[in-house]
């Protein structure tokens, strides 16, 4: 593969979608260091906007009207509105963006909605400790999550009590997060959802507190193991299973890679990087087989939209209310909004995307950002000659190239580059990557 | 998971969820299902079974109320409704006043109220019930829905089982095969992308696969237009009381029904489809928005029943579960278990079915169930899709039969 194509799908899965220029620089650079950048880059992403900060919402008692409680529900819906619209407009303008796309990966691997967390802070309180410890050691990243107090209301980790246990976050922690259906007993449920037992949130000051009196202190057998586990020891002693090993990779490599599953192999090379995260990227990254597959993945609605307004010089933040209102509308139409993940499961993938119904919505949201593009961008397509126009966009939008059928339907569309844009974002080639 | 809304689920993980729907169709459109009406291998007086899933956890106390015992009234005093509200089924029991429709059906035999419906060891999550729910596993939920493993059993063609949502719920999702997804929001204004849909050479497979969305466009786009314009304009459709609750829009479960009939009236090979609406989560402040959600399904359900009456068309409709028996505290209920099922339609026995659950001998606050899903799940394979249950349900023998003889 020449070293340009292989480092432009280096770039399009470990980034929301880059431009020609980051193409460029990075071709300069090399395949290696470009890894080693994208891992670790230098300073602050100065780019990026700072979280937005929330006004308290007022504490209501139990006998508040229904009008109070309407009013507070509309500010809770419109501060998780405004937390989506930073987000987005985050993952357009941030530099560091292997470190903006870990964020997102998290968010589909710990699967939190806003729909039952109803907690801005809280959310954006997830994000950041994704940020902050999503990308280490494993176990440690899981000893945090357990006690992040979105995930807890998202699996009602709050109800979980010595007397009423709740199983809801232990089954999930080993199903989903760490270690896979078949992978432990129902018996490792009930035990691990004792070990989480005592936690509370303060859903006002955004914090977990232990309530000593609500944990069960009693032995549990986990995993085969039979000690006094608290939290800790659990998250612990699940993260570090030979199972976990595996099963981290799949993920990573399932969002990253292919939705093939990779040959053992691969699988091998990967376990054998151990469970630090950064460890596993750069090994999935320069990994032989990830050269292997390019086309195997379709876009999420997310990752197609961002790279695309990354590409046009598109910030969120600049549209008009009603444009970013139909930006979320689009998404969603796609069936993807960021802090909406539909189940704890996370999003859908490959070819469940792929449906004619998400097909309109992909024309609707390329026509807004087509005409949005920034004046530069239109201008560079313009200065083409009309015969070249399809291959300036395909730079544009750092597609490797196009089929002949889609080449055909773009020389017919040269005229009006505002059109040729649109047709570009949506086709086959921009879809798949 | 609290709040989920129609179409905002899917198999459960996305690692092992994929390969279930990677195996089905997803791009296929209203054209392809309208166009096997002319194959003609649709056995004559086959059964269609249309399953209208209401996300969110409809409360089943407040829609079929047992207004005569005196546990409902004192467990919910706010939120109960009495004699002079409910649409009376019988002495004991009547129907929320925005079933006005189903009241009818009910009284010319065409509804048929299954009571008690639930599960053993009754999963108060969403996702999970819901999980259990479609694919009829209350032990450990798969990623085949029952539909799907019907699908599987009658040959794996997607366009037997259609859902006309955006993605394929895990109802539909076979082992093998998986039904079809198809749009029903279909706008005018993608004229000249069809060159996109044409094959190319060598593709990968995944993009040949977005290609041919582009294919199916033109052809949906002018089939569904035709559809729309010969609609008699309903002179009810904009009386402006359309309520604000953003769960689900007003019409999405009519325009759903509204393509099921066209596709039944068509003859198409369809023998299953699957429609929803979203919202019911409703744990505060519910009566009011349960009477407007239940207003839309009253409507739309009974416009599709009328339509379809005197053709072999069984309507199923439920929720993941039911509610709590005490009313919270903030004039909602929380998450229960044991519910009503709907089943509608014409040729089938009307009239109250199954035991009501006591109100006062309670599994922790929530109603014993008396029928299990399953067994209804038996009877709709049996009776409307012609096919052993048994095979479907994993060995499962109960049947409750609500249609032929």
């Amino acid at each position: 593969m020449p070293d340009r194509a292989r480092i432009a799908h280096l770039l399009r899965r470990a980034t929301f979608g880059p431009t020609a220029e980051e193409v460029d620089a990075a071709e300069r650079a090399g395949y290696d260091v470009t890894v080693s950048q994208l891992l670790r880059p230098t300073g602050s992403d100065s780019g990026a906007p700072k979280p937005p900060v929330f006004a308290a919402i007022a504490e209501l008692g139990k006998n508040a009207s229904r009008a109070d409680k309407q009013k507070a529900n509309q500010q809770r819906r419109q501060q998780v509105t405004v937390a989506i619209d930073w987000w987005l407009d985050r993952m357009v303008a941030a530099e560091h963006q292997l470190t903006e796309k870990m964020v997102f990966f998290w968010h589909g691997h710990w699967a939190t909605s806003a729909q039952k967390v109803k907690a801005a802070p809280l959310m954006l309180g997830q994000l950041q400790t994704f940020r902050e410890h999503g990308r280490g050691d494993f176990a440690a990243f899981t000893t945090r999550m357990i006690r992040d107090p979105a995930l807890i209301i998202w699996l009602d980790g709050q109800k979980n009590t010595v007397k009423a246990p709740n199983e809801n976050l232990a089954r999930e922690l080993m199903e989903l997060f760490t270690l896979g259906i078949g992978n432990y007993a129902e018996a490792d449920v009930k035990a691990g959802a004792r070990a989480l037992t005592g936690f509370t949130v303060d859903r006002r000051a955004g914090t977990v507190k232990f309530v000593a009196r609500r944990h069960d202190r009693g032995a549990k057998t986990i995993l085969g193991h039979t000690a006094a586990f608290d939290a800790d020891q659990f998250a612990e002693l699940v993260a570090t299973q030979p199972a976990a090993a595996g099963f981290l990779p799949q993920r990573l490599w399932f969002r990253f890679a292919s939705g093939e599953p990779m040959t053992d192999e691969v699988l091998g090379r990967l376990i054998g990087a151990g469970r630090d995260v950064d460890d596993l990227l750069r090994a999935l990254f320069t990994d032989p087989g990830f050269d292997d597959t390019r086309g195997q993945l379709v876009k999420q609605p997310v990752e197609w939209a961002v790279g695309a307004m990354r590409q046009l010089g598109i910030r969120p933040a600049r549209l008009t209310d009603q444009q970013r209102k139909q930006l979320v509308s689009g998404l969603n139409g796609l069936d993807q909004v960021p802090l909406r993940p539909p189940s704890v499961g996370g999003w859908p993938a490959g070819a469940a995307w792929l449906t004619t119904s998400s097909l309109q919505a992909r024309l609707r949201l390329a026509e807004l950002f087509a005409g949005g593009a920034a004046a530069p961008v239109l201008d560079r397509l313009r200065a083409a000659p009309t015969a070249g126009r399809p291959d300036a966009l395909a730079r544009l939008l750092v597609v490797d190239g196009w089929t002949d059928r889609t080449r055909k339907v773009l020389a017919d569309a040269a005229g009006k580059p505002e059109r040729l844009i649109q047709l570009g974002l949506v086709s086959p080639e921009y879809t798949i990557h | 998971m609290d709040m989920l809304t129609r179409r905002k689920f899917l198999v459960a993980s996305g690692v092992v969820g994929a390969g279930a729907l990677a195996a089905g169709a997803t791009a296929y459109t209203l054209a392809d299902i309208l166009d096997t009406a002319e194959s003609g291998d649709r056995p004559r007086d086959a059964g269609t079974l249309v399953v209208v899933t209401l996300y969110g956890g409809n409360d089943g106390l407040n829609t079929v109320v047992p207004y005569a015992d005196a546990s409902y009234q004192d467990a919910r005093p706010d939120i109960a409704y009495d004699a002079g509200e409910v649409l009376r089924l019988d002495d004991s029991t009547g129907l929320n006043p925005a079933l006005k429709g189903f009241q009818r059906l009910f009284t010319e035999g065409r509804l048929a109220v299954v009571r008690g419906v639930g599960y053993p060891k009754p999963d108060r999550s969403h996702f999970r019930s819901m999980d259990i729910w479609q694919t009829a596993d209350p032990v450990r939920p798969g990623t085949t829905g029952w539909l799907g493993r019907w699908l599987d059993t009658a040959g794996g063609d997607p366009r037997l089982a259609v859902s006309f949502e955006p993605a394929l719920p895990p109802l539909l999702a076979g082992a093998t095969s998986a039904g079809a997804a198809v749009p029903t929001n279909v706008r005018r204004g993608a004229k000249g992308v069809t060159g996109l849909g044409l094959p190319a050479a060598g593709e990968p497979p995944l993009q040949a696969r977005a290609a041919r969305c582009f294919a199916d466009l033109d052809s949906i786009e002018a089939m569904i237009t035709g559809v729309r314009d010969a609609q008699p304009t309903d002179p009810d459709a904009d009386e402006g009381d359309d309520p604000a609750t953003g769960t689900g829009g007003r019409a999405e479960l009519g325009a759903q029904l509204d393509l099921v009939a066209q596709c039944v009236e068509a003859g198409v090979a369809t023998r299953a489809f699957s429609v929803s609406l979203g919202g019911f989560d409703t744990h505060a402040d519910e009566k009011q928005l349960q009477e407007i959600l239940l207003a839309q399904v009253d409507k739309a359900v009974t416009a599709f029943v009328d339509r379809m009456a005197g053709r072999p068309v069984t309507v199923a409709v439920y929720s993941e579960f039911g509610r709590r028996v005490r009313a919270n505290a903030s004039d909602g209920t929380d998450h229960g278990t044991a519910s009503n099922v709907f089943v509608l339609g014409s040729g089938l026995r009307g009239g109250l079915h199954g035991e009501q659950p006591s109100l006062t001998d309670l599994d922790d606050g929530d109603l014993k169930y008396t029928v299990d899903f399953r067994d209804v799940y038996a009877g709709l394979l049996a009776d409307v899709l012609a096919t052993d249950p048994e095979q479907v349900l994993g060995g499962w023998k109960g049947k409750l039969s609500l249609t032929g003889s």
